[in-house]
């Protein structure tokens, strides 16, 4: 299968405190289309970070990382704005929905920026299939955290992305709740073929995908495959 | 690596920015509107003024006419030669005479006496508009008897009615009306000079008329067909500069009288505009705060697409939008308030002004409002540019480092352009719009320093061993998002323009009450003739009256320069002195010691003339320097019809602000003896009483002499100084108004940057108590250290003007400043307080959650 992600060698480094921190060190994998990857760690191993980079929300310091086969890091910022617009989904820990725009617009901003048409009416579907089609007028404010990441669920796959980048999706939601969420981001990704790459440092969660790459101190310990 | 990246660029939606921009703002307008309220004030005083100056300049261009009160109106303060007199009277269709001189008046019902505007008409003059008179018909009938007409206030003051009567010079004339307006008369001119009106065939009866008396000439002219006046006058002008005749027409009334109150209007307008700077600092701080509690928003838009610059103009489509409203509802403001400045400037004002609306000054108001709250807000408005979606995952303020970005500089110097444009603009002059910017500019300075090294200094003095409210409040002025700059900089800057005022208004009244006290001269008599210096010079000393000075007074003018006349010195390109030296009249004294008041600077005092050759003058150094003349140069006097060739043989400094003659040139001993003059007497009255009674007999005793009460003055100009007070005071307000309206928009802002915490505390279990005197110790240092470093600002500003501007002995009046500094602390700890209370008065869950 063709790989949609493409990471080679990559490293960061920040400047902290006067000393150089590595924060992740020569990490290369590929990622295939339509797969289910989680990639899990301790706190503090690099693993947010390299998610950021693989979404091209941040330039890595060394290595590469090619995004449906766009080089991200020989982009400008705006760019890998617009990169992100027509290829990528992203659904947050905290959720991440803008406070001053009701359910329905947050869902129709990424579609809005496409300047495509008819997007209340998809907007209104997806706010259906994620089972809050009674709340697009609500504020963020309004609904509880759930609801809220049901929102982003609803954006994320709103522009119908290639891949699906979730920073911890479940990590602020109790258990009934996020089993919900993980039974509808599963469902969702797999109705619109979509690859999902997840952070995550709940095994259970990472034991739902494909495969699960492990970091540590910044640098990539293991690449399994789970066979399912 | 292939890069399949879609070449064609994603067009910015511009809609949609701007349905972002609406969406985005739906949650905070009423906070935005708070920002914004910041600059309606500012806005308010301009478009107020800019309407004023509106309705003012259409008001003297319809008036014009009724200001001058004829088509032509010649004047000169010497009488006019036969040839002259007969050109004069060939002039117009009709015309008017009058003699306008000062003199003593004297009321025999009361005995009051007082000097006066004494004016001699003949004629139907006015030809424009009228005498506004009580009796209306009053201003016709005094001309047909030997009556007179006076000015309400000398009536009011004196308890005088009409009927009664008036003495001038020798001659007695009934009270036909009370004289309420004269043309082109103000207020305050008549508050400080009164008119008196009497007809001009009893003027030679009054014997006021004698050699050397300072009359000014008026001829007015009246064509009933059409003249084209301006051609006609310019025509005219080398005849009447020969004959030393001034003149005016409709048209240079209205020039003139345009252009004194178009330099009012835009000194105002600058007034304004530090208020309207002022609400800028307001506006910039509050989009700063505004746009950090922004930054996940914009990163999240940044996740999902939205380009840098994108994002960066939804905020500025927001910031255009509440500066659009506050503009507008600042010019509203502004329109209403015009209607309060024809009341304020009343006394000053030669016409009465109307208060229609002004679109033009509603227009210039809207945009000016419009691109300062843009330029201000986009200092904070350019990090957004800096905000990265990464923040979506780890919120970072590292990222946004405003002071590495070049743009903000590059914001920094197009405010910089626009203030020194929009000066310009309202002065005219590049150089004084730079040194107002500097000006503004230091002042801001200054205040930011200061509040820099106060939130230094805390830091060092703040002590673990502290109660936890007095360490909590200390630290509130130092830590992320303190209000500290902001506050002192706008209640500082306000403090110190109303502090300034105060001491420069106690300050000038202060110098004229020292002149007036002690055994220093209060009492001035002038236009003695000289066969009267003696027997007053007894009388004085009759009465046990000191003789402090008694001055010999010629009136000269200038005829050549270093051997040139005027038009040779106009053709002579090399000539280094200022030709309007040529005509003007001089009053010079001679004498052979120098006064107490005066210090030789250059060459050498010489105090009697020699027998031959040129008389050796002293001159007075500042004008001198002004006029570039110097020690040697050779200037012949007209003395009367004799010239007098003299030589400038040394330059004195003159101590001005002493009370007593003093004179630009003085001549030697043994010149100007025998020349006509006048004198001037120079005496201390103990008390009113003492001064009624002289004054009243020497006005009997010496119809002619003139005299000049400093008592009276002082009154006169604290009167003065109130008037032009209130008017200062009430621009002041709005910069007032402005610093208030920003304490609150901080103080609010701030209630959404602590919430957080009161509510943390209140959740540990902190009392209302602790809470309120954490606030309250905030707010007095924030405000008792911002109206200390105002008066601090106004003491230095009040020093270097006393010393530099007006050249008089520096003190300040603490007490106003005193009460001045209790008034702003406590109005900011009130103002801080009336703010927080929402934190305080509800249950801490209901905060979170409504917030």
């Amino acid at each position: 299968m063709e790989a949609i992600l493409k990471i080679a060698d990559l490293g960061k480094t920040y400047q902290s405190a006067g000393k150089m921190l590595t924060v992740l060190d020569h990490i290369s994998f590929n990622i295939e289309s339509g797969s289910t990857n989680a990639i899990v760690g301790p706190s503090g191993s690099g693993k947010t970070t390299l998610l950021g980079l693989c979404a091209g929300l941040d330039r890595p310091t060394t290595g590469t990382v090619a995004l449906n086969g766009i080089d991200l890091g020989s982009l400008s910022e705006d760019k890998r704005a617009q990169a992100r617009n027509l290829y990528v989904g992203f659904i947050f820990q905290n959720f991440q929905l803008l406070p001053t725009l009701t359910a329905l617009e947050n869902i129709m901003v990424p579609l809005e920026l496409r300047g495509e048409k008819n997007i209340r009416a998809r907007a209104i579907d997806l706010l259906d299939k994620v089972g809050l089609a009674e709340r697009g007028h609500h504020y963020p404010a309004q609904l509880s955290g759930g609801e809220q990441q049901r929102v982003s669920l609803a954006r994320a796959f709103s522009n119908k992305p290639k891949i699906l980048f979730a920073d911890e999706p479940t990590g602020n939601l109790d258990a009934e709740t996020a089993e919900k969420v993980i039974k509808l981001i599963f469902d969702l990704n797999r109705e619109a073929g979509t690859t999902l790459v997840l952070v995550t440092h709940d095994l259970d969660l990472a034991g739902k995908t494909q495969r699960i790459l492990r970091i540590k101190g910044g640098k990539l310990v293991s690449d399994i495959n789970t066979n399912l | 690596m292939e890069n399949n990246f879609p070449n064609n660029k994603r067009k910015t939606n511009i809609p949609w920015l701007f349905k972002m921009a609406w969406r985005d703002s739906r949650k905070n307008r009423s906070r935005l509107l708070l920002f914004v309220s910041s600059i309606v004030f500012g806005i308010a005083a301009l478009v107020a003024i800019y309407s004023f100056g509106v309705n003012l300049k259409k008001d003297i261009d319809t008036q014009a006419a009724t200001l001058i009160g004829a088509d032509l109106a010649i004047n000169t303060g010497k009488l006019p030669d036969a040839p002259t007199l007969k050109m004069l009277d060939s002039l117009g269709d009709r015309h008017s005479e009058e003699r306008m001189f000062a003199s003593m008046v004297l009321f025999p019902r009361t005995q009051g006496t007082r000097l006066a505007q004494v004016r001699a008409l003949e004629g139907d003059y006015p030809y424009y508009g009228n005498f506004e008179t009580i009796p209306t018909d009053a201003g016709k009938k005094f001309r047909l008897v030997k009556a007179a007409l006076v000015d309400q206030t000398l009536m009011l003051q004196y308890n005088v009615k009409v009927g009664d009567s008036i003495k001038v010079g020798k001659v007695v004339f009934v009270i036909e009306g009370v004289l309420t307006k004269a043309p082109g008369q103000t207020n305050i001119a008549s508050g400080i000079a009164p008119i008196v009106y009497i007809p001009l065939k009893y003027l030679s009866e009054t014997g006021l008329m004698q050699k050397g008396s300072r009359i000014n000439y008026s001829f007015y002219y009246k064509y009933d067909h059409p003249v084209d006046i301006e051609k006609f006058t310019k025509k005219l002008e080398p005849r009447f500069e020969k004959a030393g005749l001034n003149y005016d027409t409709i048209e240079t009334k209205k020039e003139n009288t345009g252009r004194a109150f178009g330099d009012l209007t835009n000194f105002l307008s600058l007034v304004g505009f530090i208020a309207l700077l002022l609400g800028c600092v307001g506006v910039a701080s509050s989009i700063h705060i505004y746009i950090r509690e922004k930054i996940a928003s914009i990163a999240i838009m940044r996740c999902l697409g939205v380009k840098a610059y994108e994002a960066f103009l939804i905020y500025l489509l927001q910031i255009i939008g509440i500066g659009f409203v506050g503009a507008v509802a600042g010019s509203a403001l502004g329109t209403i308030v015009q209607h309060v400045l024809p009341i304020i400037f009343r006394d000053f004002l030669p016409i009465s002004v109307t208060t229609d609306i002004s679109w033009g000054a509603i227009g210039q108001g809207i945009i000016l409002g419009v691109i300062i709250s843009i330029l201000f807000a986009l200092l904070p408005l350019i990090a957004i540019r800096n905000i990265s979606p990464l923040n979506t995952l780890r919120m970072s303020y590292e990222n946004i480092n405003l002071l590495r970005d070049p743009f903000r500089w590059l914001v920094y110097v197009i405010i910089l352009l626009f203030i020194v444009t929009f000066t310009h603009v309202q002065v005219g002059n590049w150089l004084a719009s730079i040194f107002f910017t500097i000006g503004v500019i230091v002042a801001f300075l200054i205040l930011t320093l200061i509040a820099k090294l106060l939130m230094y200094l805390v830091r060092l003095v703040i002590n673990a061993s502290w109660s936890y409210p007095l360490r909590q409040g200390f630290a509130n002025l130092y830590r992320p998002n303190n209000q500290t700059i902001i506050l002192i900089v706008s209640i500082g800057l306000s403090t110190s323009f109303i502090c300034t005022l105060f001491f420069m208004q106690s300050l000038l009244i202060k110098q004229v009450t020292i002149a007036a006290s002690a055994n220093q001269a209060n009492m001035i008599l002038f236009d003695i003739q000289s066969s009267q210096e003696k027997p007053l010079a007894n009388y004085t000393k009759k009465q046990n009256l000191p003789l402090l000075q008694q001055v010999p007074v010629v009136t000269v003018r200038i005829e050549k320069i270093n051997g040139k006349t005027a038009a040779q010195s106009k053709k002579d390109t090399s000539m280094r002195v200022r030709e309007r030296l040529y005509g003007n009249e001089f009053r010079v004294t001679y004498r052979d010691t120098l006064s107490p008041t005066e210090k030789v600077m250059q060459g050498d005092w010489v105090g009697n003339a020699p027998a031959s050759g040129e008389v050796p003058v002293s001159m007075e150094e500042r004008f001198a320097q002004r006029n570039k003349l110097r020690v040697g140069d050779k200037l012949t006097f007209n003395v009367q019809g004799i010239p007098i060739n003299t030589r400038i043989a040394s330059t004195r400094q003159v101590n001005w602000n002493k009370m007593q003659t003093n004179f630009l040139f003085v001549f030697p001993k043994g010149v100007l003896e025998d020349a006509p003059q006048f004198h001037v007497l120079m005496t201390h009255v103990p008390s009113k009483k003492v001064s009624a009674t002289y004054q009243q007999s020497v006005v009997r005793l010496f119809p002619n002499v003139s005299i000049i009460d400093l008592g009276f003055v002082l009154s006169v100009l604290e009167d003065l100084m109130d008037k032009l007070g209130s008017i200062i005071k009430f621009m002041a307000m709005f910069s007032i108004v402005t610093a208030i309206v920003v304490l609150i928009a901080s103080v609010r802002i701030s209630k959404y940057q602590r919430i957080q915490e009161s509510v943390l505390l209140r959740t540990m279990g902190a009392s209302r108590r602790q809470i309120l005197a954490i606030s309250t110790i905030e707010y007095f240092f924030l405000g008792s250290l911002s109206a200390a470093t105002g008066i601090f600002i106004a003491v230095a500003g009040t020093w270097l003007l006393a010393r530099y501007s007006f050249d008089i002995a520096f003190n300040v009046d603490l007490l106003p400043a005193i009460g001045l500094f209790f008034g702003i602390t406590g109005l900011t700890i009130l103002i801080g307080l009336l703010n927080s209370r929402g934190v305080l008065n509800r249950p801490p869950l209901e905060i979170l959650r409504g917030e």
